[in-house]
This record gives structure tokens, C-alpha cells and sequence, in this order.
């Protein structure tokens, strides 16, 4: 039997392209039909892709996935805010995740839910362990801004699924996706003239493969793969070693008061640094993949550094990249 | 010597001379125009070698002198420095030593004629450049052997690395560069200030994963840094030490010890270091052994809840006793102020007899004999993982290593006689 998938938040620069491909792979990967919805009108084309337009955020979603027959939902609307609508994405996020979920509980055709979470539910803290694995949780706790939304959206989904045992579910925790076309906080930040950094930190830093991103979640629509897996490219980059590959200068900036420090020193060289990135450049953040590779059995293709560089390529070399010599 | 070609009162208002080489329009008009004798004069400190005779500025001779030498050595060691490493950059290939001499010659001829058009002061009889050159060349041979050129220009290409982020850490934020600086580094400290001694090298496994269990003490944690040294300089490992928290929320300090392949000790990173296969330290004893009072000094604190043995157990690891002594004389912890520690954050505000009373100086560590003694490993293995779980048994593992240590700290002890000389 063909599938019906539905994907939230095809506005969104990665859903978009998600479901496109998605639609692109049609029967032959045993995927009926593409069902897409979001309150804006996605920017791109979408291909054979079902757009509705709708707020998951009302009980119309209920409908969509009755009309619809949708027996796999991929949620994706779950998004780091962007600066101006700080207060709209925990809105989103939270209340979203929640209504998707009543409906899908409602639902009698949904057998399979899988979430675009992020590794920002592992917080990031001087008391980290040098890698997460899936068990751990964030150790400092998470107090504000999107890694509170997305642990809040986890809770939710786990709810769901004691109530509804035999839908199976994924949680895929994907470190920030860098690639010039995915709009992800740090894609936004490296792309910065200058990079503001915490002074005294150089934090560990890793990144997703775009091409890692789609084939997981591929393959956790079109086989059963439940359970929870972080996807993040092998190895580590640091911050200073990500700057000097960039040729782009650090702005060493004091702990306390950084994140106000590096909005103004960004304004003032024409740039913008998105919201909640504080604690990740103080601290860093590291995943095990294992369970992705053992368990989920996808071998990841690109190393974070791999994926940095891919990246890098796309940018404009930086100021000081004649002193680095990198080309 | 710039002065000197100055024209008549240029330094003050006009006309109102500057009081010293140019007299004031007034003075020139009593003296009714021998003021235009003044530039000949002048000229001649700079024009020969020869000791300019008495004039009226016998001060201003030995200034321009004093002036054009340091310029002259200053070119000359510039082109002594920058000269021959140009040549390897472009192609690295093999230096013969004819390369060697060639390029001395030329680098010496070409500082030579730099210093001999630098200016027209008198050179040739103090300097003699030539051998300035050889000698640094020579020296370049001397420290860096005789295969200096290729070594610069390994220095540089690595350094050019560096700059352009060219090099990889591992999970951790291990970086094994840094490490081999800060190592050589190091080296004084460890081997001219604290005269370490090193005993039971050969205990460390020289392949696979085991648990460096070590004493600790001396206010500020050096002795994990020379620990770290001691096993890098004479097993040839990386010592991976597991920190307390508060060291990755200090600005600087954690970020180095990332760096160095320090981690958090807590059960996973341990566990995931020992089954790599990586030499893991720890110091059970924590803020409670290095921020003791001095008059406690070598008794052992409580170890920590056993988790190390539970790690070392899991893992299947050997556990190497390591007993140092010295780190309890390097700041002697007489006083503590608790309120103001906990107003900071920190596990305790040390008082030693040197510390805020004399400022940064108080700082540098006393001159103690250190010894470092790498005990009989304690094997793991004949238990099996599943026994991690019992806690009898980890209580016992745990006070037969605590026992081990301080047994051999007071032989060492003995061993060592006075603590400074």
C-alpha cells in the first residue's frame, strides 16, 4: 500500500525540500502522496507535493489528515526562532506539536509519527558529558527559548505515544544543518562578516549533512525504524578552527552580557545573530551517533568537518583568509 | 641625527631658537652672523669614524651613535631571520649543507650591505656583522641541528596550518599539537623548578585503556598538570584527566583543558575513554583533597563514591595507583575565607602564606621536590562487568587503592628527607 505522508512546515526552507523529494520519489519508494501544510505559502516550488493551507495550531489539521487518509505524519514544524517573531515560535512550536497530536490520536489512519527534533534538548552546560547519547538529558536543564520548546515538544510526543502504543514513532535529533540554501541559526551566523565569540570558550561544535538529513528521514518514513537517534556529521569542529577556515575574524566578547554584545557588534557590521545560540557558543554540544549507525543502521556519508567545508565553498572567503593562505 | 640637519630654530616658534644647537634670532644678531658656522660643524660627527673634534655639542656625538647602532643590528638580525627560512617555503625540498653555506654567505652579504647603505654612521668599528650573522646561523645549527632549514620550514608550514584551521581535534576537543607544546613548555617547571622524580614508568601498559588513580593536592590543581607531563615526556602517552565541572565553567582555564584532552568526570566520558583505549587520571579525592589545610598535608581524603572503580570495573581496565608527592608544599593552604568562595562560586578561597599578601608574586609555586610514584596495577579484570553494580565490592576496591597510595606516599616521604632542598 502507497503511503499518504503528511509534512508540517513546508514553509520552512528544509521541509520545503524534504517534501519535494519526498513527492519526487513517488511509488516507486512506495510513497502515494505528499500531503504539505503551513500557515505561509512555501517560497519555492513544490513539486507534486499537496500543499494545504492551514494552521496546525487548529483543529482543521484533524481534518486534513481524515480527507487526506495520512497514515504517516512528519512533523517538521518544530523551528529555532528567528529574530521579530521570538514570541510566535514557542507559540508555534509548543501549541502546534500539541494540536498535531490530538488530531493524530484522534486519527484511526495514522500509524507512524515521526519528529524533526534537534539536539538542542541536550542543553548545552559546563556539566556536559563529552558526548550525549539518546538516554541522557540535559544536565543544567534547559531554561529558556527553543531548547525548552523542543523538550517540551519531546514530553508531548512521548505522551503520545503511552496513549497510542501502536503508532510507531521516531524522534530524529538532528544537530544544525549547514548548507547555503537551509536557512539554521548557525548557517546565519558563520555567514557574518565577523564572528562574535564567548572570550575564554572555544566550544565544540557539529553539523548535519543536508543529504545525511533527508536520507534518515527517508528511511524512517519508508521503513519502521521507532525510537529516538541524534544525526550529527562524525568528529568535532571548534569555533576558532571553524573562524580561521572561514578567514573570517573572532570577536572575542565577555561571558556575561554576550548575547546583547554580539547583536550590536553584528548590527553594526550588517548582520543579525539569531536568538538561543548563546549557550551552544560558550559550551558546545556533542552527540553519539551509534544508535543511528547500530540500531536505526544508516552510516552516515559526511564528517561534521566535511560538511563545515561544503559550506565554506559556498561562502565568500573572508577578510583574513590571505592571512590564513587558505584559497 | 635628524636634529642635527634641523634648519636654525626650527624646533621653537621662529626666530626663537631651542636654546641648545640653534641660538635665538637675538643671540644671532649679537653675535652678528657666526651662527652660519653651526651647520658645517655638524655635519662632521656624521660625515667619518674619526673622533669628531671638540665643538660646542660634545653630547650630541655619542646619541647619534648610540642611535644608528641598534638600527644596524636590528637589519642585520632581520635579515639573518627572515632570509634563509624564505628560501625553503616556496618547494620543499631536501637542504644539502652547501645550501646551508651558500645561503649564510648570501644572507651575510646581503645584511652587510643593508648595514653599509643603512647609513653613513660609523659601523665598521664596533659591529663586525659578518660574524654576527655566522653566529646566529651557527647557533640556529645548535639548537635546531643540522637540518635547521627544513626544520623552520616545518615550523612554518605547520604554523600555516594552524592559521587556517587546518588540523583536527578528536570528540573530546583533544587537540594533540597543543598538547606537545604545552608539554615542551612545561618541561622547566616540572624538571629545573620542581626537580621531579618519576618512578614506575613501566607500570603504565604501554598499549590498551587503564585508570591512573592519583592524589591530590596543592590548592591549585598543578599536580594533574605535571602528572600529565611526567606520563606524556616517559611512557610517550596522552593522560586524558577527568575534571570537575567548575574547570569547563571557568573562562580560559577550561577551554585549554579541553585542549590538553581533559574531559568531565563523569561515568560516561570515563567509560567512553577506557574502552577506547585511552589512559584515563583521576583524582577522587577532588576540591576536598587540594583545598586542605597545610597541616593536613599527605592524609588522604575519602575517594570520591568509588565511581572510578565502577568505571574501571565496566570497562575491564587496569587501575594504576599514582602517588605525588611535592604538590602539598607548592602553595601551603594556611587560611580560607568561605563566605567570600561561596560569593564567587568557587569550592574555597585559598590563604597561603605568600598569596594576596604579596600580590601575583605569591602566585609562583614553591620550589618542592616532587615524586611521582606509578604504582602496581590493580587488575579489574578477574571481577566480572556485572559486578560494578555491587557496592561491597567497590568499597573494597576503592579502600585498596586509597590504602596503596597513602602507604606509598609515606615511603616516599621518607625517601624524599626535606621538602625544598
Amino acid at each position: 500500500m502507497a503511503r499518504s505522508v503528511l509534512v508540517t512546515g513546508v514553509a520552512g526552507s528544509f521541509a520545503s525540500l524534504f517534501a519535494r523529494r519526498l513527492a519526487d520519489l513517488g511509488e516507486g519508494a512506495g510513497i502515494g502522496k505528499v500531503v504539505g501544510i503551513d500557515t505561509m505559502l512555501p517560497p519555492g516550488d513544490l513539486g507534486g507535493v499537496k500543499f494545504v493551507r492551514a494552521d496546525i495550531r487548529t483543529p482543521v489539521v484533524g481534518k486534513v489528515i481524515a480527507v487526506e487518509d495520512v497514515d504517516t505524519v512528519v512533523h517538521l514544524d518544530v523551528n529555532p526562532p528567528k529574530r521579530g517573531r521570538a514570541g510566535g515560535a514557542k507559540e508555534l512550536n509548543v501549541i502546534g506539536t500539541m494540536q498535531l497530536l490530538a488530531a493524530c490520536q484522534r486519527s484511526a489512519t495514522v500509524k507512524k509519527f515521526i519528529l524533526g527534533s534537534s539536539t538542542a534538548v541536550y542543553g548545552s552546560s559546563p556539566r556536559d558529558p563529552a558526548m550525549f547519547t539518546e538516554s541522557l538529558l540535559a544536565r543544567d536543564g534547559v531554561r529558556s527559548g527553543f531548547p525548552k520548546d523542543i523538550v517540551e515538544v519531546e514530553s508531548y510526543v512521548r505522551g503520545f505515544a503511552r496513549r497510542r502504543p501502536e503508532v510507531l514513532i521516531t524522534t530524529l535529533r538532528a544537530a544544525q544543518i549547514l548548507h547555503p540554501s537551509i536557512d539554521t541559526p548557525l548557517a546565519t551566523y558563520f555567514s557574518s562578516p565577523v564572528l562574535p565569540a564567548v572570550m575564554g570558550f572555544d566550544p565544540r561544535l557539529q553539523f548535519t549533512d543536508l543529504r545525511d538529513a533527508f536520507a534518515v528521514l527517508e528511511q524512517s518514513i519508508v521503513k519502521d525504524r521507532p525510537g529516538t537517534f541524534n544525526i550529527a556529521g562524525d568528529g568535532v569542529v571548534l569555533l576558532s578552527q571553524a573562524a580561521r577556515r572561514l578567514g573570517r575574524p573572532v570577536i572575542p566578547l565577555p561571558p556575561i552580557g554576550f548575547a546583547t554584545a554580539a547583536r550590536r557588534v553584528l548590527r553594526a557590521a550588517g548582520s543579525d545573530i539569531p536568538p538561543d545560540l548563546h549557550r551552544l557558543l560558550t559550551y558546545g554540544r556533542v552527540v553519539d551517533t551509534s544508535a543511528l549507525r547500530d540500531i536505526f543502521g544508516y552510516e552516515l556519508t559526511r564528517s561534521s568537518m566535511d560538511t563545515f567545508d561544503e559550506f565554506r565553498e559556498s561562502l565568500r572567503p573572508g577578510i583574513m583568509s590571505a592571512v590564513g593562505g587558505r584559497a | 641625527m635628524t636634529d642635527e640637519r634641523k634648519t636654525i630654530g626650527s624646533a621653537g616658534k621662529a626666530g626663537r631658537g631651542n636654546r641648545q644647537t640653534s641660538p635665538s634670532a637675538a643671540a644671532r644678531a649679537l653675535a652678528g652672523g657666526s651662527a652660519v658656522k653651526k651647520p658645517v660643524a655638524k655635519a662632521k660627527p656624521s660625515a667619518g669614524s674619526t673622533p669628531a673634534p671638540k665643538t660646542k655639542q660634545p653630547v650630541a656625538e655619542p646619541a647619534a651613535k648610540k642611535t644608528a647602532k641598534p638600527s644596524a643590528r636590528k637589519s642585520a638580525a632581520k635579515t639573518a631571520a627572515t632570509a634563509p627560512p624564505a628560501q625553503p617555503k616556496p618547494r620543499l625540498r631536501a637542504v644539502t649543507d652547501e645550501d646551508a653555506a651558500a645561503a649564510a654567505a648570501a644572507a651575510a652579504e646581503e645584511a652587510a650591505k643593508r648595514t653599509r647603505t643603512a647609513g653613513s654612521a660609523p659601523l665598521s668599528a664596533g659591529i663586525p656583522l659578518d660574524d654576527i650573522v655566522v653566529a646566529l646561523i651557527q647557533a640556529a645549527q645548535r639548537v635546531l641541528g643540522t637540518d635547521w632549514e627544513a626544520r623552520v620550514a616545518t615550523l612554518l608550514a605547520t604554523i600555516r596550518k594552524r592559521m587556517s584551521g587546518d588540523y583536527e581535534v578528536d570528540e573530546f576537543g583533544f587537540d594533540p599539537q597543543i598538547t606537545e607544546v604545552l608539554t615542551a613548555a612545561i618541561e622547566p617547571l616540572a624538571e629545573k623548578w620542581f626537580r621531579l622524580e618519576v618512578r614506575g614508568i613501566e607500570n603504565i601498559p604501554a598499549e590498551g585503556g587503564a585508570l591512573l588513580v592519583a592524589n591530590h593536592s596543592g590548592t591549585v590543581p598543578i599536580d594533574g598538570l605535571i602528572t600529565g607531563y611526567a606520563v606524556k615526556k616517559y611512557s610517550g602517552r596522552n593522560l586524558r584527566p577527568l575534571g570537575a565541572d567548575l574547570v569547563f565553567s571557568l573562562p580560559f582555564v577550561g577551554q585549554v583543558a579541553r585542549k590538553v584532552g581533559a574531559t568531565l568526570a563523569c561515568t560516561e566520558d570515563a567509560e567512553r575513554l577506557l574502552t577506547t583505549g585511552e589512559l584515563a587520571g583521576v583524582w577522587p579525592e577532588g576540591f576536598k583533597g587540594i583545598g586542605k589545610p597545610f597541616a593536613e598535608r599527605y592524609k588522604l581524603q575519602r575517594f570520591g563514591r568509588g565511581g572510578f572503580v565502577s568505571s574501571a570495573m565496566r570497562a575491564q581496565v587496569p587501575i594504576v595507583p599514582v602517588s605525588i608527592v611535592g604538590a602539598e608544599e607548592i602553595y601551603p593552604l594556611v587560611g580560607n575565607v568561605p563566605s567570600l568562595a561561596r560569593l564567587l562560586g568557587l569550592p574555597y578561597l585559598p590563604i597561603t602564606p605568600f598569596f594576596p599578601l604579596l600580590g601575583p608574586l605569591g602566585m609562583i609555586p614553591l620550589p618542592s621536590k616532587w615524586i611521582i610514584e606509578f604504582g602496581e596495577p590493580i587488575r579489574t579484570d578477574a571481577y566480572d562487568p556485572e559486578s560494578a553494580d555491587d557496592p561491597m565490592l567497590l568499597f573494597n576496591v576503592t579502600d585498596q587503592v586509597r590504602e596503596t597510595i597513602q602507604q606509598t606516599l609515606y615511603g616516599l616521604l621518607v625517601d624524599r628527607g626535606n621538602a625544598f632542598f
